[in-house]
């Protein structure tokens, strides 16, 4: 059984109706995705600013009410937006260690938010295992008595993580956990979530734009485009051998010493304007490759080659 | 708390108020022990005694009551009512605006259109309407002073909350199973507190003087009871006969007022964190400059940073941001600076023009030299007209500083009119040509945009175009790629490589990204600390990196390709660098250290053009 299992999810804003004339159609900020994650899997999920891949993640947690599509945790459906249900199951690390820490609460104070509300646990109880949990992400308990601001970006990260784990769930969204941090802090923390994962037994959905990382840290990788899932496939090969043009453009971009600077492409970089979204592939405005059948018809997932699937009428081979 | 009092008392009008005050709430709580007539016992044979007769100290009214008696006993009313008042105005007003600003959407637009229609009358007018409908009366006085005040904290609060709404600690508390209620308890109401306490404090000095008001009218307090406005209203008919009759309630409503202004004047200044942190005060228009030891000669560079020390003066603390950094570049070269956050290198590009904000940085050392002649301690005007005309910055984020309200052409126009002489239409002439030259399509149309209708990479490449509005010698770039997406990324970067190889630019390019430094820059120089840890020609230094923190720092680094793998870490975490230690400063989180690394300063050594500062260098260089 998938611990984590979507179906057909999507999410449309609503735009304001307008005074004079009929309603304008909402934005799709997430068109119907389907995917699966297995237990005890990391899941990468890349794509660039607007994408939807934060609105795709509160979704997942019950921040956010899907407009439609289902989504399953170990076999158990949450149809009903609401993050006490789901936050036994599926919990959520930020992107803004400081941000998410409320700066008046102690970090005591934070830890037992859901032990005492999701689990109604004893205060002994709570203390112990408030310092399980400090022990396994390498904090000092006499940090429990300070406040976020007294932090570094990567201790309170690290606090953040804490508090998602305290709730003892089954499966971690992880959005953007490391792209606030510097280089040397960032390898602490992802190396602290890779142990943390076996400890606990628990499934990632890691969400980044940073593909080097998505690339050290993932078993298989999503790519958004627009709103819309463009390829999948492990993550050992999908940027080596993509499939989808947006993934290879994606890779070619991505800076790497040793390799000698080239723009990868000189047509419009903007993505399409969601007020206005394109008849047929979304990038078909940006692909050398597009032909009037990516113009008009909207590609589906397909497979490509050996667990790997992409959107593209005209796929790159290799 | 300590620090709130400190703060409070150092300024000295709020300090003045606060001792005003306090007498007064002194006198008045001690009011019913004092030997004092009834304030109510009228005694018509004495009435109209002036001040500092026998037995009146301050006179008799128009029925001989005692004015002293009546004065204490209607402050300890009037400052009552009015307290009352704030407090009810503070509790609804801040409860609606909570709720409103909490749930949003619907609810918001219902109870705030409410408060709208609520505010839509003048507040006296509408006191008015509430005390006739409910009958004068200190009571109802106070309840129709409370209700008028009520938009005023409802607005305040819910515009604060909306705010804090949208951090991401109100997400978790919900993940963490909290329902709505204990979230605006526990999780917003702590932040929104010293907001309503501001708000309380600047506000109920007004609230005493409405009472006041109502009271002076014949609505609120009713003879024979004293307070205030009452006594004012009542002397009224002898102010010019007998001035010491309104003279005395004048005079202490005065008092109350001003105090308490100055006080919540205080009060606020000292609670809001942005006043706290000095950020009102306006920075200088360059950095202060208060060298000593000796200026180091001019070379022959293009701009050369010699020995540059730029310290951060807070309180008693020294804050070394930049100890002693020396780069340089010639025509045509890129010079990386890399580095993480607190590592000197953005104070490094900002103190080469004096840009550096001053309070609290200070220039202690050194020199910045632009084609031979030193900037630091320049006049004022000899670096206003190099800033942007010889030495262009980029910086991180272009949203921030794109100014919002004028169209990119006007801002570029702007630029290149503050250095030039040229009419308006050929500066604009000029900022398309500029848009045409960082490859923004469709430049005629694009240059009447306002930033916020363009992407985050055209923006940045409107950055880009005004740094090369007046031909620029050098450029510095302050991670001028890191906020975009890493398609845009590419494309910035393959146009500052093109721009420099056609026009001989230099460029000091800063980042924290080894691969972009790899792509773009001849030469590359590591910080840490302030300081600069390794120097020399890029390739050289990552392929065979020489100072432990940059193998290490590279090693931490995913690159692409690599696989799904565990990455090196470096424990610990970088110095403060207002607290360094004495030798080299990276040694508390190298594995190599041994005791005379901690024991002295470490120089940056080696054979031209690659430098390390490290007694074990991983590499002989």
């Amino acid at each position: 059984m998938p611990a984590l299992k979507v179906t057909n999810l999507a999410k449309t804003f609503p735009m304001k109706p307008r005074f004079f004339g009929p309603t304008p159609p909402g934005v799709r900020a997430v068109r119907p995705m389907s995917f699966e994650v297995a237990a005890g899997e990391t899941l990468g999920v890349v794509g660039e600013s607007g994408c939807g891949k934060s609105t795709l993640a509160r979704m997942l947690v019950g921040l956010l009410e899907p407009s439609e599509g289902a989504i399953q945790i170990e076999g158990r459906a949450l149809d009903n937006a609401n993050p006490a249900e789901f936050g036994k199951l599926i919990q959520y690390v930020f992107q803004d260690p400081q941000s998410s820490l409320n700066p008046r609460k102690t970090i005591r104070q934070v830890m037992e938010a859901p032990l005492k509300r999701l689990h109604g646990m004893a205060q002994a109880e709570r203390d112990r295992r408030i310092s399980e949990i400090f022990a396994s992400v390498n904090l000092r308990e006499e940090f429990l008595d300070r406040y976020p601001h007294e932090f570094s970006g990567g201790q309170a990260q690290r606090i953040g993580i804490a508090r998602a784990l305290a709730a003892n769930p089954r499966i971690i969204i992880l959005d953007e956990p490391v792209s606030a941090l510097d280089v040397s802090v960032q390898a602490q923390v992802l190396n602290l979530l890779a142990v943390l994962k076996s400890q606990f037994g628990l499934t990632y959905l890691f969400i980044t734009h940073d593909l080097a990382v998505v690339e050290a840290v993932s078993d298989r990788i999503i790519v958004l485009y627009f709103g819309a899932v463009v390829e999948i496939g492990k993550a050992e090969s999908i940027f080596a051998n993509p499939r989808h043009p947006y993934t290879k453009l994606l890779a070619d971009s991505a800076p790497v010493v040793g390799k000698p600077l080239k723009a990868p492409e000189q047509k419009g970089t903007e993505l399409p304007d969601p007020l206005n979204p394109p008849p047929g592939c979304a990038f078909a405005g940006r692909c050398a490759r597009a032909s009037d059948q990516c113009r008009t018809i909207e590609p589906d997932l397909k497979p490509m080659g050996d667990d790997q699937f992409a959107a593209c009428h005209h796929p790159l081979q290799d | 708390m300590s620090t709130f009092l400190k703060l409070l008392f150092r300024n000295r009008l709020a300090a003045m108020g606060a001792v005003v005050l306090g007498a007064i709430l002194l006198l008045v709580l001690v009011t019913p022990i004092l030997p004092l007539h009834d304030p109510d016992i009228t005694a018509t044979a004495d009435r109209f005694k002036r001040p500092f007769t026998e037995g009146h100290l301050l006179g008799t009214d128009h029925l001989g009551r005692d004015l002293l008696s009546r004065l204490l006993h209607g402050t300890r009313l009037s400052l009552a009512i009015g307290v009352a008042a704030a407090l009810i105005a503070a509790t609804i007003g801040s409860a609606i605006g909570i709720v409103a600003g909490y749930f949003g959407g619907r609810t918001d637009n219902i109870i705030m259109r409410g408060v709208d229609m609520l505010m839509a009358f003048p507040y006296i007018l509408l006191a008015l309407a509430i005390v006739a409908a409910l009958g004068p009366g200190l009571m109802n006085a106070l309840i129709a002073v409370a209700a008028v005040n009520v938009p005023f904290f409802a607005r305040n609060i819910r515009g604060i909350t909306v705010g804090l709404a949208g951090h991401e600690f109100i997400d978790a508390a919900r993940l963490a199973g909290m329902g709505h209620t204990r979230i605006i308890l526990t999780e917003l109401l702590p932040n929104v507190l010293p907001v309503i306490v501001i708000a309380m404090s600047t506000t109920v000095g007004w609230m005493i003087l409405e009472t006041a008001g109502l009271s002076f009218l014949g609505l609120g307090s009713q003879p024979p009871q004293a307070d205030l406005g009452s006594m004012l209203g009542e002397a009224r008919s002898a102010m010019i006969s007998h001035p010491h009759t309104s003279i005395v309630p004048g005079v202490m409503i005065f008092l109350i007022v001003m105090s308490i202004n100055l006080l919540g004047d205080g009060v606020r200044d000292a609670l809001d964190p942005r006043l706290r942190s000095g950020a009102l005060s306006r920075p200088r228009a360059t950095t202060l400059v208060e060298r000593q030891g000796d200026i180091p000669a001019a070379t022959d560079d293009l701009l050369a940073i010699q020995e540059l020390e730029t310290q951060f003066h807070v309180g008693n603390r020294i804050y070394r941001a930049v100890g002693g950094v020396s780069l340089a570049v010639k025509s045509g070269e890129c010079l990386g600076v890399i580095g993480e956050s607190g590592s000197g290198k953005s104070v490094t590009a900002l103190s080469v023009m004096g840009l550096v904000a001053s309070p609290p940085g200070v220039i202690t050392g050194g020199a910045v030299r632009f084609q031979g002649e030193d900037l630091i301690g320049a006049p004022y005007e000899t670096l206003r007209r190099k800033r942007g005309d010889r030495v262009a910055y980029i910086f991180q984020d272009p949203l921030s500083t794109l100014h919002p309200l004028y169209r990119i052409g006007q801002q570029l126009a702007e630029a290149i009119q503050s250095h030039h002489k040229i009419g308006s239409a050929e500066a604009r002439s000029r900022a398309i040509r500029l848009l045409k030259d960082v490859r923004i399509p469709n430049a005629e149309a694009r240059v009447d945009n306002f930033p916020h209708e363009m992407s985050g990479g055209m923006r940045q490449r409107v950055g880009i175009a005004m740094a090369l509005a007046n031909e620029p010698d050098v450029i510095i770039a302050d991670e001028p790629t890191t906020a975009l997406d890493v398609t845009v990324q590419a494309q910035i970067l393959s146009l500052l490589d093109d721009l420099r190889r056609d026009r001989g630019l230099a460029i000091i390019f800063i980042t924290h990204d080894f691969g972009v430094v790899a792509q773009l820059c001849d030469r590359v120089a590591v910080m840490y600390a302030g300081r600069i840890v390794e120097e020399g020609p890029t390739k050289a230094v990552l392929d065979a990196p020489a100072h432990p923190y940059t193998k290490r720092l590279i090693a931490c680094v995913p690159e692409l390709g690599g696989g799904r793998r565990e990455l090196a870490a470096i424990p610990g975490l970088p110095p403060v660098v207002d607290d360094l230690p004495p030798g080299c400063a990276f040694a508390p989180r190298c594995d190599k250290a041994q005791d005379n690394c901690r024991a002295a300063e470490v120089v940056l050594l080696g054979n031209e053009p690659r430098a390390v500062r490290c007694l074990y260098p991983e590499e002989a260089i």
